[in-house]
């Protein structure tokens, strides 16, 4: 229990919820009932992102323990409780999902016209599942939350999303779903090993180690799919431009990082040896996304889908930080996967506002903008600048961190990651400079408007936000500070013990 | 002799009587009073069951435990919503006569006798009270030709079935000398079994097989499913199932469970069979029916997964399964049953096209149940796969467990394609406005399924006390 007894995760957590089942009450006109669920889901998201605020004030960095636990009971004697908490390491997460979902509202404000009122409940039933999944401290309750996000993913990839949107929207449903049910296999074996599925116990509990083989192949299945990692990225590129912007955005800012978040809640803590065992192979396969979807990306003709190629890059030297097990690569990757979450949210928007207007996000349609829409130009640069990490902007410090994480492990793997961010600055300074310069080819762009006061007030908090990260990322770091110290000892005090063992 | 045990069968055979009298009689066509009169004695006999003490009766032939109580709500609850889903389907389709509510009560009647038996005079006589009115029922749209075959094809292959379980029945006599479940039990220890049993054994097995359409003996159903009026499908898939799947718990787990190893394998590919085959065969069905009849047919393949790793836990899971399932089909039948434009019925995946825009609260609810088939969290359905995907973990049945999850995400694609079908598809027309009756079996059904994950403590611990009275 929390100081006051009051369940302020778990409200967080529902109150999404409630505003869907309110918008679900609107009746009268389309047009009433498309303006009044607007605003009804914009407030019910900014409350939520208020009261998530109050979980950062009163979250206490020293601790590195769970806080704002929450415990019941629900199937009784089975081992499966309702239990929530977070700690440095998921607390920031569950702020990224309650910053971002009204921006996303607030970006669907016009573009999105058909069936308003079930356009607003997925997004809040989605909200409600990211953030009940980062704050979930049982694995079925977390696996619940981790599968139910699929359901409003999927109606809003195939309801409001482009010309192939049906077979994204499988694609997309398929893969995840696959992956997953392997790692329901893996959660079951442990419950039936140690009795319950409670993530602090199971932390604590040793598995045998041709056990923990098995187990992290499963797991592994499931969040390579979600990260997503080489090979099994594909979905990724299909999903993101069929995706309505707004989609696009938690898709890339929160979706992505449930997989990274994986290894680091379950993978790392709870199958320490198996971990090391597979560390080779997940760096292998990092260093590989890395290098070959940054390529892939200079080959892109879609600006979504050249940012989702750049997106399966990031994550890989996401997880590459996460697999060095020392306390700057894990840093790092967090740091990154929150970086990230901002940035390419904001780049998500960027192509958003392009297509709102011209309707096209093809590259080669575009040139010039900066003198049409300076403004516009300028926000688009500085998030590219972001993306390529440079220093001073929130992409930067992540990025550096892993890379010290990674040189201490292997110099050779460091190397693999400061080559991602060569090519990164390649391919996005490319896609800026075919977009915002250059001649203004086409007629139909002159006529474009800069962006409106909505756009203004969407970009802004995000600015400020990579802004704050590139320049004061202490504020970010020390969240997880005392959680990744935590992480760290207890894995190196795992694989000391099994050391032991085997002598 | 305690025959109070059987109270419940009893009031409800006396009160089928009565009925049938009570729509002969008068002149006019008494369909709905009946129907009426027919849910309300299933609900009374549902109450009756509750309060049920526990025992065996008519000299060891009849038994009443948790284990029967559990199965006779679910089937009692499955045949009153599925009659609530004929009322105004029977109207419209012209076979609004009496002689349907009566049916399906003499075949809930039958049902209630399998669970409840305890000696294979019993249960085959529960087996065929049921079977023959079932008979009828599929093919009760008698001037439609696909509802006769229906009705045809099920009787000839049902009586084939009946025939190997009778056979079964009979050398499972000769060789142990007896019919009585406990006195079966007594005299079967693992060691010395006799292959004349074991024959008689794989015999029975399969007689129950066909009853509850588990691979190989699943070919009739596509067709029944298809050809029989929608209420009675909606029936068939949820009463005779759980009624038929109980009775094979009882006889499997009870008399012969020493005998586990000798039908362990049988069932563990029956099983497996099931599942591929009810995600594989439904991945092309265009009519929504004959979907309904591979999926019924993979969830039967699920709930087995319970029996064939041989534990409590198991059987728990197959209990949980089959709850859940039962609510979950009805739900998705009252669409099905509501799928209408100008007045004509409609079959196809096709028709539903729209329905997101057309009418969203049906299309909501066709979504859970559809979600929840596919076995997606939050829903009621995943919770079902949870217990006997448990089961199957902790017997260390992987492979089983690996089939299951690998075709239930096969089989999440044609649940997700109506899914496609109703919010992806711009629509082709509106449906007719559906009926309050179906409207409440839709809500009642979704609610169930949509909050389950609030409440899932009764439903476990029912499970659970009802598996202490048939293991112990």
């Amino acid at each position: 229990m929390n100081a006051a007894g009051f369940p302020l995760l778990s409200l967080v957590t529902f109150l999404p919820l409630a505003g869907a089942a309110i918008i679900l009450t609107i009746r009268g006109e389309a047009e009433v009932v498309a303006r009044n669920a607007r605003w009804a889901a914009l407030w019910a998201s900014l409350i939520t992102f208020a009261l998530s605020l109050l979980l950062w004030l009163r979250f206490d960095i020293e601790n590195g323990d769970f806080q704002f636990v929450e415990q019941a009971e629900w199937f009784g004697e089975f081992g499966i409780g309702y239990h929530m908490g977070v700690d440095g390491i998921s607390m920031l997460f569950i702020l990224l999902s309650t910053l971002l979902t009204p921006l996303c509202i607030l970006a669907s404000w016009e573009s999105v016209r058909d069936r308003v009122r079930e356009y607003m409940i997925a997004f809040l039933v989605l909200e409600s599942m990211m953030i009940g999944m980062f704050a979930a401290l049982d694995f079925v309750l977390f696996y619940v939350f981790f599968e139910a996000v699929l359901i409003p993913m999927f109606l809003i990839i195939g309801v409001w999303g482009g010309a192939r949107r049906v077979y994204a929207a499988f694609k997309f449903f398929l893969y995840t779903l696959a992956g997953s049910v392997l790692m329901l296999l893996a959660i079951l074996a442990m419950w039936y090993t140690a009795g319950t599925t409670d993530i602090p116990t199971l932390m604590e509990t040793d598995f045998p180690r041709d056990m923990q083989f098995w187990l992290f192949l499963a797991f592994m299945a499931s969040f390579a799919v979600k990260v997503p990692m080489w090979p099994v990225h594909t979905w990724l590129p299909d999903a993101h431009v069929e995706a309505p912007t707004a989609g696009s955005v938690i898709l890339a800012g929160v979706l992505l990082k449930m997989g990274a978040y994986g290894y680091l809640r379950f993978s790392l803590p709870m199958l320490p040896q198996a971990s090391v065992d597979f560390a080779p192979l997940i760096f292998a396969l990092s260093v590989i996304a890395i290098v070959y979807t940054s390529l892939v990306a200079f080959a892109q003709e879609d600006m979504k889908k050249l940012i989702a190629y750049s997106s399966v890059a990031h994550m890989g030297i996401v997880t590459l930080g996460i697999f060095t097990f020392n306390v700057q690569g894990i840093s790092g990757a967090l740091f990154t996967m929150l970086s990230h979450g901002v940035i390419s949210g904001a780049l998500f928007l960027c192509v958003g506002v392009l297509y709102d207007r011209v309707h096209t996000r093809e590259i080669a349609r575009y040139g010039g903008i900066a003198k049409i829409m300076p403004a516009y130009a300028m926000i688009f640069m500085l998030f590219t600048m972001a993306s390529v990490a440079l220093p001073g902007t929130a992409g930067f410090p992540g990025e550096l961190l892993v890379i010290v994480g990674a040189f201490k492990v292997n110099p050779w793997v460091a190397l693999g990651a400061a080559l991602g961010m060569i090519l990164g600055a390649a391919y996005m300074l490319w896609l800026y400079r075919r977009v915002a310069f250059g001649k203004i080819t086409r007629d139909d762009l002159r006529a474009l408007l800069d962006l409106s006061p909505r756009e203004y007030a969407i970009f802004a908090p995000l600015i400020l936000l990579t802004l704050w990260m590139g320049i004061y990322p202490s504020s970010f770091l020390n969240v997880f500070e005392a959680s990744v110290t935590a992480l760290v000892a207890r894995h190196e005090a795992a694989l000391g013990a099994a050391r032991l063992a085997g002598m | 002799m305690n025959w109070t045990l059987a109270l419940p069968e009893i009031v409800l055979a006396v009160s089928g009587l009565v009925i049938l009298l009570g729509g002969v009689i008068p002149k006019r066509e008494t369909f709905f009073p009946v129907c009426m009169a027919v849910i309300g004695m299933l609900i009374l006999t549902a109450a009756l069951v509750l309060g049920e003490p526990e025992g065996t009766a008519f000299m060891g032939q009849f038994v009443s435990d948790g284990f029967a109580r559990f199965a006779k709500v679910l089937i009692l609850l499955g045949a009153a919503l599925s009659l609530v889903l004929a009322l105004d389907f029977n109207e419209r389709a012209g076979t609004a006569r009496f002689e349907y509510p009566v049916l399906l009560l003499f075949a809930t009647l039958g049902m209630l006798v399998m669970v409840s038996a305890n000696d294979l005079m019993t249960l085959y006589v529960g087996l065929e009270l049921t079977s023959l009115s079932l008979y009828i029922l599929a093919a009760f749209d008698r001037d439609n030709p696909r509802s006769a075959e229906a009705g045809l094809k099920y009787f000839v292959l049902g009586a084939l079935a009946s025939g190997l379980l009778l056979y079964g029945a009979s050398l499972v006599y000769g060789f142990a000398g007896t019919t009585n479940f406990d006195r079966l039990a007594d005299g079967l220890s693992g060691d010395s079994v006799s292959m004349g049993l074991v024959l008689g054994l794989v015999f029975v097995v399969a007689g129950l097989a066909f009853k509850i359409s588990a691979v190989p003996f699943h070919m009739w159903t596509p067709d029944v499913y298809e050809g029989a009026p929608t209420p009675v499908t909606a029936f068939f898939a949820t009463a005779p199932k759980v009624a038929a799947l109980a009775l094979l718990v009882r006889v499997l787990a009870g008399p012969f469970g020493d005998l586990a190893a000798q039908w362990q394998q049988v069932i563990w590919f029956t099983s497996a069979g099931s599942m591929i085959l009810g995600s594989f065969a439904a991945l092309n069905q265009r009519n929504i029916k004959r979907l309904m009849a591979y999926s019924s047919i993979g969830h039967v393949g699920y709930a087995l997964m319970g029996l064939a790793v041989v534990s409590d836990s198991g059987l728990r899971g197959l209990l949980v399964y089959l709850a859940i399932y039962v609510v979950m089909n009805l739900g998705a039948f009252a669409v099905i049953v509501a799928m209408r434009r100008q007045g004509r019925a409609l079959e196809q995946v096709e028709d539903l096209a729209g329905l997101g825009r057309t009418d969203p609260a049906m299309a909501l609810w066709m979504a859970v149940f559809m979600f929840s088939m596919a076995g997606i969290p939050p829903l009621a359905g995943f919770f079902g796969k949870l217990y006997v995907f448990l089961a199957a973990v902790q017997g260390g049945f992987w492979v089983l467990a690996l089939i299951g999850i690998a075709t239930s995400v096969v089989g999440s694609y044609y649940y997700l394609r109506i899914v496609k079908v109703m919010y992806f598809d711009a629509p082709t027309g509106a449906l007719d406005p559906r009926t309050p009756g179906l409207t409440a079996v839709m809500a009642v059904s979704g609610l169930l399924t949509l909050l389950f994950f609030l409440m899932p403590a009764p439903l476990i611990a029912a499970a659970t006390s009802a598996i202490a009275s048939i293991a112990g």
